[in-house]
């Protein structure tokens, strides 16, 4: 299926590649380049181009093009989500997936990469498996190694892999034995020049850490579960469980994972927790207009708002920005025309703003739209669909694990039109 | 980029070489250089390789696969790595392993060194290592190790390492691809691996057989159910590969449950006739079981967290599932829209393509569509697309409000693509066409060349639908061709003015002078139009445009490009009347200003639903290479029995294995004789039963049985003759035996999960039933594995079939923590394998169980004499006699 894979950075150099069958020029990778000419963005080149023999899928991540070369048909989410799960090992490896730390590490990469495909078929590609093939390289390990002349490859195939929980490994072990989870709630909306909410929808997730001794069995449910509009799993998660019972009920992975990602769908009312006053205005005559915003919060059950971060691509005819903000700071790039506002808490009692002007190119006539508001902020505490964990209940273990449940909700892509 | 142009390497060789002093003159290329610049790097590396320490050996490993990665050529190093092959040390070994499968096949013949290796370890005891040298020895492309390769596939497809197998059925496609010639042979493997029970070969030898043999869709019928019954637990990506197969399988072997879409309605029928058509159509149809099967397995993997899978899921959805079942996926598709872009990009394509035939299926999304400014222009252009297709009566006046929006987008090729979109809208929905042309021609004002441009093509494709009272808009436009410079608006009013020059008399002819005179500046396609509206012209007014149109034609003569002189030429002739000129000038206006169909302005995707949804293909809209056609459904289904023959080939093993062969009616007619039987012998003493199982286990020396195939024989024929038994059974002396082996087989009740701690197992003891001849004696153990006590467990609200009975224990008062209980059940399950479902309850709580009798638990095992039994068997009818012997466990 997958025959090459050629990383590219943003100046447009290979500085990886790998073949899981006989080798394929990189010269194939021209085509790409002249579809990465073609698109203004990164972001615009299409992730599917066809060259006279080959194929070439990429997804674009990190500020790094993954390329997979294909000789034949293949369905291909199948390639494109098989490039993610790449790039997520490769995060959960090194903490972070850069072109320095791929260079750093070249050989576990190579190595993970030899196990992850097999004849461009993928093998391995659960992290906790992968961890048992090849060890993620720590300080500690690299001084080991060095003294005692051990290697990071394990020589025992990883019980996971026969086994009917291919995701958990085994021997786990740990004094403190701890389970927390992260309920995450992404607002994603659209809002109308006038404040009216033209569409808006929840997005969740439950992000676990499980460092649990042995094999546990865990069975998580919920006060209201009918919330949940759509939801996807984990593999470990029984699925016969959730359908007839709405609990959730599994063997965990051991470390971080993804229990589960539910929607709530549009056609509950969603809370809009923050709202945005603006007054942006150009006029025909004068190189001059008026910049204004204040955000104020709105249904935010009693909670602060905080991590504001407000962002707005200005139209191209904006030279400067004269702004001041009565709290936060605030930067304009004049060659982007990104305008971004780190506006921090929202203090109810004093609503942030933050007022100026613009000056606009002479001679240029006033933009026909105004720019669109992009915002971000952080609620802790709080999951704004109402979503509820009931209880947490591990079976197959003796010993008592901590247990923890942490809310929050975070605006996913929040648009105000203006 | 400096790496990519080739003069600066060239040099540096130069310099390189130079400096070296090995220079040939004038044969200096850039593999040269590269191989002359490792030349002292290399050297160390050897020395490294060959020293006796392991440290350095893998130090230089390390470095020699970091200039693999970085595309470096380290071919030279072959002979000193090649060496290390056997190490001790499995990382060096491993690093050996990547440098072979990247060079072997350049250099085969030092490559075969390493083969004895990989067939020593090919035996290791570890499983790991042995399938690992399974897959570098079939990675090396050698094609003189076919045969080795061979060899060790064979070997390895029988692994008792289900791990080791998986490998096995990836090597075939390698070795299918490196000698293609070896296909029949790899057939057989692929058939044998097929057969093979584990979830984790499924996956990959369904990827081998797609690969190798996808048109051997016999292989598949006898593994159809397994497939489907083991998807669930296979791994991601071999899921994706099952249901892609699967869908092509389906679409071969059953028929097509979209059958009442097709009929149309014939005028003359009465409604009746039509209903009791439609009644007739209904009821012909049923799906087939495992086209049943197929569905209700896969809709769980909508859930997944791979977006492949869920992609696949609903193309199998798509292609396979009734219409009304098909919307099941709409909602899981829409939840992948907020993933990464990429997988956006497929997604919204499939979304396109299955939204113009279905719009019921995403129109509860709608706004799951709307288009945001930090989408990527990809992305917008292809959600734009969707809300067209979903425009209708009832949303488009929100969606015209939503396009308002996207026309003023700081993207401008996006809001061009709106602009066609609202065109589209205003075509297909007649309500709107006069709103959407009002505000297209407001968007003739706009301050942004392309938002215009691509106004008038689409106002000049509109108007063209309903030229009659639109005089005033082209006159706007005609003004407009001052300050247009876009070429296609240009050309499109041109044609306008042209067209309906008869609405516009005293504009036209001006316009015409007006690009006569800038004739030579303008784009070919302009220059094409005017040389129309010239033509056009002279045919209506040649009074006022004779000497114009003449002097455009010569200009056109003398073009450069000869589209333009072969136009001119052809208009020449045909409308200026000269001697040569034929019958055709007679008919020039009817030739230039006959009435011309309006455009269809229809979706990009129209077309593309010829090809499998979520295929390559389909994204990029043409074949790929290996794209395998989706058949039509046939309009017979194929015999479903071949999918059948699990329990009918074991059979006939058996029988085949205790070499007495003998007539057997199609399993599925013994299955509904036997349930009509039972409705009338409900009931009725079940003795016959008892006996009839005797005479068997006697034949059978009073041995064990243990298979429940034979079993499961037996029990046939006892349904069979059960009627017969009936007659006699007055008269049938019965002993029970007491002493009787009981496998040790327990089944699950009530998992300690699903019961808060409260566990349930039962067996079937084969012991007479204490609580009368019908019921089969079940005995249940409950556990408590909580750390506190449980309270009255009892039975509750039983759920039996018809005819069913069923005895319960009396409640247990209280169970202690870790404490475990047995008690006895009695159901008479009339000789059937229902299920009895019941509820096992606690004092606080109540957990819904089952028990379902495996087939040949239905058993009493007696004794008697020989002559007994002779004289039971001679009653027995031939037709259900069945003689089998089973060795004596106790001699295996």
């Amino acid at each position: 299926m997958i025959h090459s894979l050629f990383l590219i950075n943003a100046a447009g150099d290979i500085f990886l590649e790998k073949h899981w069958k006989s080798v394929v020029s990189r010269s194939v990778c021209d085509y790409f380049f002249e579809a990465q000419e073609r698109a203004s963005e990164a972001e615009n080149v299409l992730p599917v181009i066809p060259t006279p023999h080959h194929y070439l899928l990429s997804v674009y991540r990190h500020k790094i093009f993954f390329v997979a070369v294909i000789q034949s048909e293949v369905p291909p989410l199948f390639v494109i989500e098989f490039l993610h799960r790449v790039v997520d090992t490769f995060q959960d490896y090194f903490g972070v997936c850069s072109e320095v730390m791929i260079k750093d590490n070249v050989v576990v990469v190579y190595e993970v990469l030899e196990e992850m495909l097999d004849n461009g078929f993928p093998l391995a590609t659960e992290s906790n498996i992968l961890k048992e093939l090849i060890k993620p390289p720590t300080i500690l390990r690299t001084v080991v190694n060095t003294i005692t002349g051990s290697t990071n490859v394990g020589d025992q195939l990883p019980t996971g892999q026969l086994s009917v929980v291919p995701w958990r490994r085994t021997g786990v072990k740990y004094t403190n034995n701890e389970a927390y989870f992260d309920v995450i709630e992404e607002i994603d909306a659209i809002i109308d020049k006038s404040g009216s909410t033209i569409t808006a929808e929840i997005q969740g997730v439950i992000d676990a850490c499980v460092k649990l001794t042995g094999m546990p069995d865990l069975t998580l449910s919920f006060m209201n579960p009918r919330l949940l509009d759509d939801v996807s799993f984990h593999p470990c998660v029984r699925f016969k469980r959730w359908e007839s019972e709405r609990i959730l009920s599994f063997i965990p992975p051991d470390g971080n994972f993804r229990l589960l990602s539910y929607h709530v769908s549009a056609q509950n009312l969603v809370a809009i927790p923050v709202y945005v006053k603006h007054n942006i205005s150009f006029r025909d005559s004068s190189s001059l207009g008026r910049f204004e915003i204040t955000v104020g919060p709105k249904q935010t059950m009693g909670k602060t708002v905080e991590g504001v971060i407000v962002t707005s691509q200005m139209p191209k005819g904006v030279l400067n920005m004269t702004l001041t903000p009565s709290q936060g700071t605030h930067v304009f790039d004049p060659v982007t025309k990104l305008l971004s506002w780190d506006v921090g808490k929202i203090n109810p009692q004093k609503l942030p703003s933050l007022k100026g002007s613009m000056s606009l190119q002479a001679g240029t006539s006033k933009p026909d739209e105004n720019p669109t508001i992009n915002l971000q902020f952080k609620i802790q505490q709080l999951a704004i669909s109402g979503l509820k964990v009931n209880r947490l209940d591990m079976y197959g273990e003796k010993y008592k694990p901590f247990k923890g449940i942490k809310y929050m909700t975070k605006a996913g892509k929040f648009q105000v039109r203006t | 980029t400096l790496q990519r142009c080739l003069p600066l390497p060239t040099l540096r060789g130069e310099w390189q070489s130079g400096l070296v002093g090995s220079r040939c003159p004038g044969k200096v290329s850039p593999t040269g250089w590269i191989s002359v610049l490792h030349f002292t790097v290399n050297e160390d590396l050897k020395q490294m390789l060959e020293s006796s320490k392991d440290s350095a050996k893998l130090d230089a490993m390390k470095r020699i696969v970091g200039m693999i990665a970085k595309g470096k050529n380290a071919s030279e190093l072959f002979p000193a790595v090649v060496k290390n092959v056997a190490s001790k040390n499995i990382e060096i070994k491993k690093l050996v392993y990547v440098y072979l499968m990247r060079y072997a096949e350049e250099q085969q013949d030092l490559a075969l060194l390493s083969i004895s290796t990989f067939q020593r370890a090919l035996k290791d005891p570890n499983q790991l290592i042995r399938a690992s040298a399974l897959r570098v020895l079939s990675s090396i492309r050698v094609p003189i190790i076919v045969p080795i390769m061979m060899l060790a596939i064979k070997e390895a497809s029988s692994d008792l390492s289900p791990y080791v197998r998986k490998n096995a059925a990836h090597a075939i496609q390698k070795l299918y691809s490196l000698d293609p010639e070896q296909k029949e042979m790899l057939i057989e493997v692929i058939e044998k691996l097929l057969r093979d029970r584990s979830t984790l070969v499924a996956g990959s030898v369904v990827m081998a057989f797609e690969e190798v043999c996808p048109d051997r869709i016999d292989l598949i019928h006898k593994n159809y159910r397994k497939l489907c019954n083991l998807l669930i637990d296979v791994e991601e990506w071999g899921q994706v590969v099952i249901i892609h197969m699967l869908t092509r399988y389906a679409r071969t072997q059953f028929v097509s449950p979209w059958k009442d879409l097709f009929h149309e309605n014939n005028f003359y029928e009465s409604d009746e006739e039509q209903k009791e058509k439609d009644q007739k159509v209904k009821d012909t149809y049923s799906m087939d079981p495992d086209h049943r099967l197929l569905l209700r397995n896969t809709k769980p993997l909508l859930q997944s967290r791979n977006a492949a899978v869920v992609m696949a899921v609903s193309q199998l959805y798509w292609h396979l599932a009734p219409k009304s079942e098909a919307s099941v996926v709409s909602k899981s598709l829409v939840r992948l829209l907020r993933s990464n872009r990429e997988v956006q990009y497929i997604v919204l394509q499939n979304i396109a393509t299955m939204s113009i035939q279905r719009k019921d299926m995403f129109e509860p999304h709608l706004k799951s569509f709307y288009v945001r400014s930090t989408d990527p222009t990809m992305i917008k252009t292809l959600k734009l697309e969707i809300l067209t297709n979903l425009a209708n009566e009832a949303n488009i006046s929100t969606l015209l409000r939503e396009f308002q929006t996207y026309v003023k987008s700081q993207d401008k090729q996006f809001a061009a693509a709106t602009i066609q979109a609202i065109g589209r809208c205003a075509t297909n929905i007649t309500e709107v066409t006069d709103t959407c042309l009002n505000g297209l021609v407001c968007l003739l004002s706009n301050r942004d060349e392309i938002v215009v441009a691509e106004s008038v093509v689409v106002i000049k494709k509109l108007l063209q639908t309903q030229p009659a009272h639109h005089g005033e808009i082209i006159k706007h436009m005609a003004k407009l061709l001052d300050n247009i410079t876009v070429p296609v608006a240009r050309a499109s009013i041109l044609w306008l003015i042209g067209e309906y020059c008869e609405r516009v008399p005293k504009i036209a002819p001006d316009v015409l002078r007006k690009t006569a005179k800038s004739f030579t500046d303008e784009d070919d396609l302009v220059k094409l139009q005017i040389l129309n509206l010239g033509a056009k012209l002279y045919l209506t007014n040649s009074k006022q445009t004779k000497l114009l149109t003449q002097y455009v034609l010569n200009l056109g003569k003398y073009d450069q490009s000869y589209d333009i002189r072969d136009r001119t030429r052809f208009i020449r002739q045909l409308i200026v009347p000269n001697e040569k000129s034929g019958a055709l000038s007679k008919y020039a206006k009817k030739i230039f200003l006959a009435q011309k169909p309006a455009p269809l302005l229809e979706s990009p995707f129209k077309g593309r639903d010829h090809f499998q949804l979520g295929t390559l293909s389909h994204t990029l809209n043409s074949q790929a290479t290996g794209y395998l056609e989706l058949s039509d459904w046939p309009e017979v289904a194929p015999d479903p029995s071949v999918r059948n023959v699990e329990i009918a080939e074991s059979a006939k093993e058996w029988t085949g294995i205790l070499g007495k062969p003998k007539k057997e009616k199609p399993t599925e007619k013994f299955y509904s004789e036997s349930e009509e039987e039972e409705d009338e012998s409900a009931g009725t003493n079940s003795s016959g039963r008892y006996l009839e199982s005797i005479l068997h286990l006697h034949c059978l020396e009073n041995c064990i049985f243990r298979t429940d195939l034979c079993l499961n024989k037996i029990e046939k024929v006892t349904k069979k003759s059960r009627a017969v038994y009936k007659i006699r059974k007055s008269e049938a002396k019965v002993y029970v035996t007491t002493q009787v082996s009981v496998p040790a087989k327990t089944h699950e009740l009530l998992h300690r999960m699903s019961g808060k701690g409260l566990a349930a197992h039962y067996h079937f003891s084969r012991q007479p039933g204490i609580f009368g001849d019908h019921m089969v004696s079940v005995q249940v153990t409950v556990t408590n594995t909580t750390d506190h006590k449980i309270e009255n467990i009892h039975i509750k609200e039983k759920k039996l079939p018809p005819g069913m009975r069923m005895h319960e224990f009396s409640p247990i008062e209280c169970l202690e923590p870790a404490g475990s209980i047995t008690v006895s059940v009695g159901i008479d399950f009339c000789d059937s394998t229902q299920i009895a479902s019941f509820q096992l309850c606690t004092k606080d709580d109540c957990f819904s169980v089952s028990i379902q009798p495996p087939v040949g638990e239905l058993l009493l095992p007696v004794t008697m004499s020989e002559k007994d039994f002779k004289k039971e068997q001679a009653f027995i009818p031939r037709l259900c006699l069945n003689i089998l012997s089973v060795p004596n466990p106790r001699l295996l």
